[in-house]
């Protein structure tokens, strides 16, 4: 699904590499944990996988893409298209009603608006929510329901690849098995492969793979 | 459109902050609007103070204080005009009307105007308004006195009140006329031109006035033996030049007549320092409200953070972003512009008489001219570059999003 070849990124204001990744390649519809202490770089390399930052060195290829090289417009585009992302929180706007929310994405989608609205109904009734919450206002939501909300839009679009950072530490732990029962439930139906980052590795028993950021390293071994 | 609802859904958000920030912005453009419109309207009243006359006929001074004389009552007559000038101009065959004006009287401030019937038949303000009463009539009797809306006014007169003039226009002045006190024959309508703050009485009656025999049998004569200027209306326009230029060289005394609107626009160029400002003090305070604009729209960008980075993620460009601060800005703007057009029109209802009475300050028919939309265009240019920052900020923000 993705291959990362030969990796490296700094941030302008500092010298040291803070990823130097040599290789590292998930295959489609694999679900992959990747531990990862704060500050290792874990959101640096979300945002990489998602093209919002690109890397002063190396290849990231997703799909048929080599991301990097790609305009930035493009990168959008492709983000936009491919690409499904859940974080920590704040993931809604919050004046926005929830299916304008789900709107922001499916509008880049293929499917007409009609197609699109009856596939985020289809998804927010199988994630509990039912259609008089479609037309709340997301700050309206519980935190529990609107990290669902995120999971409906960031996979609306039926992303090649979904990423998802720190989405429960938001949740107690009892909607945190919930929050990833429905997340994984739902992968289950598509070819979307998932990379879940999280420091909490209790979790990392609900994936197929499990990875730490520091074997990815270029000093590790 | 995404655009458009999130922009507004974005302001309706922040419901509070936005509705304090359209009004300052709005009391600012009223403030430019209102200022723009009375500077166009105090020129255009100002350039109509007279109409129809063709020369300004006086002694040899100088064409700004003529004017001020004659039509604005300021100022002292150094010298006059005699008596026998005046019947010459009369007598020439292509004058068809002459109005005589003599100041050098007050009554509380206001200046003392001798003149004649012919005033109030042919004395033209504002296009074709001639002079109407609000009570009353004009002066029949010797010590008739007309007197102008603001005079009336101001110091509480009705038609039939005894006035006492003063010589000289020394408010507080010693020497009162008070063996000829004046009554009041007549109330003039508001006209928005020097008329209002004047008091007019018969040139017989300012001769009775300074002939000094109270009571006496025999009639003094009360032929004048001078005037200050004379307003001169030709039978026919394309006459105004050769006979400005026979008055001119007048032999028996000198004399000079001007075209009254050469001599407005020039003592209106004269007053451009204080026209200019006004303009300037009023751009000052719509820069001030931009700033504030700018201000809300940057404090915004805080709590947006996650917001934008949100649209980021879902693979909106950070021209998105711009666009969105941008369409905020106008959006803002735009009510402003509506609300300050709404007052201003509510004001020109209900104002006008008000502005005329008060300020004798006439407005055109309609305060939304083609300058009036011109400026709107302008201050939506303004908005627009302002937001720039906000937008140019979001941008940038976008680009180098960091999402948590």
């Amino acid at each position: 699904m993705f291959v990362i070849n030969d990796l490296k990124f700094h941030y302008p204001d500092d010298d040291n590499d803070l990823l130097n990744i040599p290789h590292w390649q998930v295959a489609a519809g694999e679900s992959v944990f990747l531990s990862a202490p704060s500050g290792t770089g874990k959101s640096t390399l979300v945002n990489l996988l998602a093209g919002i930052i690109t890397p002063q060195h190396g290849t990231i290829r997703v799909m048929d893409s080599v991301i990097n090289h790609l305009s930035s417009r493009q990168r959008d585009a492709f983000r936009a298209r491919h690409i499904g992302m859940v974080f920590q929180q704040f993931n809604l706007i919050p004046y926005l009603s929830v299916m304008d929310n789900i709107r922001l994405a499916s509008r880049f989608s293929d499917m007409s608006r009609a197609e699109a609205d009856e596939r985020s109904h289809t998804l927010l009734q199988m994630l509990g929510l039912t259609t008089l919450d479609a037309t709340r206002q997301a700050e309206q939501l519980s935190v529990g329901q609107q990290q669902r909300v995120a999971i409906v839009r960031a996979l609306v679009n039926e992303p090649a690849l979904l990423l998802v950072d720190e989405p429960t530490s938001a949740l107690d732990a009892a909607h945190r098995d919930q929050f990833i029962g429905l997340l994984m439930q739902q992968l289950d139906t598509s070819r979307t492969s998932l990379v879940f980052v999280s420091h909490d590795s209790s979790l990392k028993h609900h994936f197929s793979r499990h990875v730490h950021i520091g074997q990815l390293q270029h000093d590790a071994d | 459109m995404m655009l458009i609802k999130l922009a507004w859904h974005s302001l309706g958000s922040r419901l509070g902050t936005v509705l304090l920030t359209i009004m300052m912005m709005s009391v600012s453009i009223l403030v430019l609007l209102s200022v723009e419109n009375i500077r166009h309207q105090a020129k255009e009243s100002f350039q109509q103070s007279v109409s129809d006359v063709d020369l300004i006929v006086g002694p040899r001074t100088g064409q700004i204080n003529l004017l001020l004389y004659s039509i604005f009552h300021i100022g002292v007559p150094t010298h006059n005009l005699s008596w026998d000038s005046y019947q010459m101009l009369q007598q020439q065959p292509e004058v068809d009307w002459t109005i005589p004006l003599s100041l050098g009287d007050s009554h509380q401030g206001y200046r003392v105007v001798g003149s004649e019937q012919q005033l109030f038949e042919h004395f033209r303000y504002r296009a074709d308004h001639s002079l109407e009463f609000a009570s009353g009539n004009a002066f029949n009797e010797t010590y008739d006195a007309v007197v102008g809306a603001e005079v009336a006014a101001s110091l509480g007169y009705q038609t039939g009140n005894a006035i006492v003039l003063a010589h000289g226009i020394a408010d507080t002045s010693f020497s009162r006329h008070d063996n000829h006190p004046f009554q009041i024959s007549g109330i003039l309508k508001p006209t928005g031109t020097p008329i209002d703050r004047s008091v007019f009485i018969s040139l017989t009656g300012l001769e009775a006035m300074h002939a000094d025999f109270p009571g006496a049998n025999t009639a003094p004569d009360l032929t004048p033996q001078s005037v200050t200027a004379v307003l001169v209306g030709l039978t026919s326009k394309i006459k105004t030049f050769s006979l400005q230029r026979e008055i001119n060289t007048y032999s028996a005394e000198a004399l000079q007549a001007i075209l009254p609107g050469v001599a407005l626009s020039s003592l209106w160029s004269m007053l451009s320092g204080v026209e200019q400002t006004l303009w300037v003090i009023s751009l000052l305070v719509l820069l001030g409200a931009l700033i504030g604009m700018v201000n809300v729209l940057l404090l915004s960008m805080r709590e947006r953070r996650h917001e934008l980075a949100v649209l980021r993620a879902l693979g909106y460009h950070p021209s998105f972003l711009f666009a969105l601060l941008q369409l905020e800005a106008i959006l803002i703007t735009a009510s402003s512009i509506i609300v300050a057009l709404l007052a201003l029109s509510a004001g020109d209802m209900w104002l006008r008489e008000w502005l005329l009475s008060q300020f004798g300050l006439f407005l055109a028919d309609s305060l939304l001219q083609a300058g009036t939309w011109r400026l709107v265009g302008g201050i939506m240019l303004a908005a627009i570059l302002s937001a720039l920052l906000p937008a140019v900020n979001a941008y940038r923000q976008g680009l180098g999003t960091q999402l948590r």
